[in-house]
């Protein structure tokens, strides 16, 4: 079945044991999303320890509510870029961008930069879920702007 | 007689006898049904709710109307502007017999949602269209009733109309079984109510309100009374003149018909005095540079070349709806809801978002799984062939009245069949399985 594609045993790990979980302070930038079309909802913060794009991405807090895939993507996520400074992790971002768009075609996957993330491989190819897995990431891109607008 | 519907009454169905099911030979007059899907699967289609398939005939009508007759109604007088106007016309007379109405009450829109916009703004309109209109007006002071469990659809445009004006917005409840909570009714329709919209079948619940008891409470205080039926008329037999209701809303694309084209009943002296919406052209009288006067209606209510050929698919739709009968559609339906409510029923873990029975209740039937996410629950019934429709389902507040994130919403039509439910009943088996909550 095409289920054990979309839906790996990581993306499944994450969902059922998300990391960073629960909203917590202190934090500088504060984000809350919705997806329209399902209703799923996340409120994420982002602390930043120093100024500008070479600040370190410092905690990473969530609230979200939603299917396994928008819930595993806002562990994998701030997972992965806790403790990064901004520009990497929004490098980190962007190549996860990348990815949801391929639609399953051949894009080859940075393990090295995505490490768990490349998990969502697999949903890439399913047009109406791109949107649960990129849903904190949007989120996290608002509240970090409204971080560094604070900030500076 | 259609082609599906001969020899109806001599083919007993392999399951469901007694049931009062419809002849799964019905299904060969949708061509889109054969298909397969997700690797070969066969399709089991329950999203009707969401938008129906369509028979041959009505795919057949339009393609022939572009073949032989194209030409922009009500314009020109060549023979094909003669042809396409007569085609256009029957279709509204064809619409007009189906849920009882007089041809000049049908008014063509798009779908339902523009439909309840037009009333909408008419209503915002009438302060500046003369004395005609007054009775549509509305401002501070007033208010306008509409329910918990609306589509958007009929939510947002009276939420807007109200920010508007100045009027106020207020809603009927949901009781925990998932029906229209009635218990103030004397207080929240009264004197100062200008209209009450309200749902003819819930989208999400399936749930059948009260009509008539709205009606006459609404009608004894001077309030006008709008029903969003885009779930009801394609679904039962409706006649507009029992039902009692002033404006009644209701989409083609979820009966058989195309996408594109919707209707707008309403009485005919309310239609008179009712001021425009949108203006342009074909809705006019006379234009000079200073001012306009207007058709009487439909017209006035249909600027711009309108859908013709959608019109006029729309009128076969309803053409072989009627033959079929819709006592029967409704019937097959409510059979199909009792065997879902039982079938999900056996399922640990399943709760049905809504009436638990079929009394008063339309072919929606919303659930929840235990531990497992409807968008979740979708994609393994998609996996396996069961496309149903996974969310809040255009209605959020439903959702929120009832402290879920979303619904897994299973809907039927006259094509539906028990073997359609035993897939579903099955796949919802097999997301618990897949997810480890079972």
């Amino acid at each position: 079945m095409q289920l054990e594609a979309m839906y790996q045993e990581v993306i499944l790990d994450h969902y059922r044991n998300p990391l960073h979980k629960g909203l917590r302070e202190p934090f500088e930038g504060e984000a809350h999303h919705v997806n329209p079309t399902c209703g799923d909802e996340v409120t994420l913060r982002v602390h930043l320890d120093g100024e500008g794009q070479d600040a370190t991405v410092a905690d990473v807090s969530y609230d979200a509510m939603g299917c396994s895939i928008s819930q595993a993507s806002a562990s994998v996520m701030s997972d992965l870029i806790i403790g990064k400074s901004v520009k990497e992790a929004m490098a980190v971002g962007e190549e996860f961008l990348a990815l949801m768009q391929s639609r399953g075609q051949d894009v080859e996957p940075d393990e090295d930069v995505l490490e768990d993330a490349i998990a969502f491989a697999g949903v890439s190819k399913y047009p109406a879920r791109i949107k649960c897995a990129l849903l904190a990431w949007m989120a996290w891109k608002d509240a970090t702007a409204r971080a560094l607008g604070e900030a500076s | 007689m259609s082609e599906a519907n001969r020899g109806a009454g001599g083919v007993v169905p392999p399951q469901g006898q007694g049931m009062n099911l419809l002849p799964e030979e019905l299904k060969k007059d949708f061509p889109l049904l054969r298909r397969t899907v997700r690797g070969g699967r066969p399709l089991v289609y329950l999203d009707s709710g969401a938008t129906s398939q369509k028979p041959v005939r009505v795919l057949d009508a339009e393609r022939e109307f572009y073949e032989r007759h194209n030409a922009a109604p009500h314009r020109g007088a060549h023979l094909l502007a003669e042809e396409a106007t007569e085609a256009y016309e029957n279709a509204r007379v064809s619409i007009a017999r189906f849920i009882g109405a007089t041809p000049g009450e049908i008014v063509f829109t798009k779908n339902a949602t523009e439909g309840i916009n037009l009333v909408a703004y008419a209503m915002s309109n009438a302060a500046t269209a003369g004395p005609e209109a007054e009775r549509f007006a509305v401002g501070p002071g007033d208010e306008v009733v509409v329910s918990e469990m609306e589509h958007h659809a009929n939510l947002v445009p009276w939420q807007q109309l109200c920010l508007r004006t100045g009027a106020t917005l207020r809603w009927f409840g949901i009781t925990d079984e998932g029906r229209l909570d009635l218990a103030d009714l004397d207080e929240l329709v009264n004197e100062r109510t200008k209209i009450v919209a309200l749902t003819h079948q819930s989208n999400v619940l399936g749930t059948v309100p009260p009509v008539e008891r709205i009606v006459d409470r609404a009608h004894a205080v001077g309030a006008l009374v709008l029903l969003d039926a885009a779930q009801s008329v394609p679904h039962q037999p409706v006649d507009v003149t029992a039902l009692g209701a002033d404006f009644l809303a209701f989409s083609g694309h979820k009966m058989l018909g195309p996408t594109g084209i919707g209707v707008l009943w309403g009485r005919s002296e309310l239609l008179e005095a009712m001021p425009p919406f949108i203006t342009g052209g074909s809705m006019i009288e006379v234009v000079r540079m200073e001012e306009t006067t207007f058709m009487p209606p439909p017209q006035r209510f249909e600027a711009g070349v309108p859908m013709t050929a959608q019109a006029i698919g729309l009128g076969v739709a309803c053409d072989y709806l009627a033959e079929i009968g819709m006592d029967r559609v409704h019937a097959h339906e409510e059979a199909l809801v009792g065997y879902t409510l039982e079938r999900l029923g056996e399922i640990p873990g399943v709760r049905v978002i809504g009436p638990g029975t079929t009394e008063a209740r339309g072919g929606a039937v919303s659930f929840t799984v235990e531990d497992i996410h409807p968008h979740d629950v979708g994609q393994v019934l998609d996996e396996l062939g069961v496309e149903v429709r996974v969310g809040h389902h255009c209605a959020w507040p439903i959702c929120r009245r009832f402290g879920i994130p979303a619904t897994t919403r299973a809907t039927f039509y006259l094509y539906n069949t028990l073997g359609d439910i035993d897939a579903l009943a099955d796949a919802v088996r097999q997301a618990q399985k897949f997810f480890g909550t079972s």
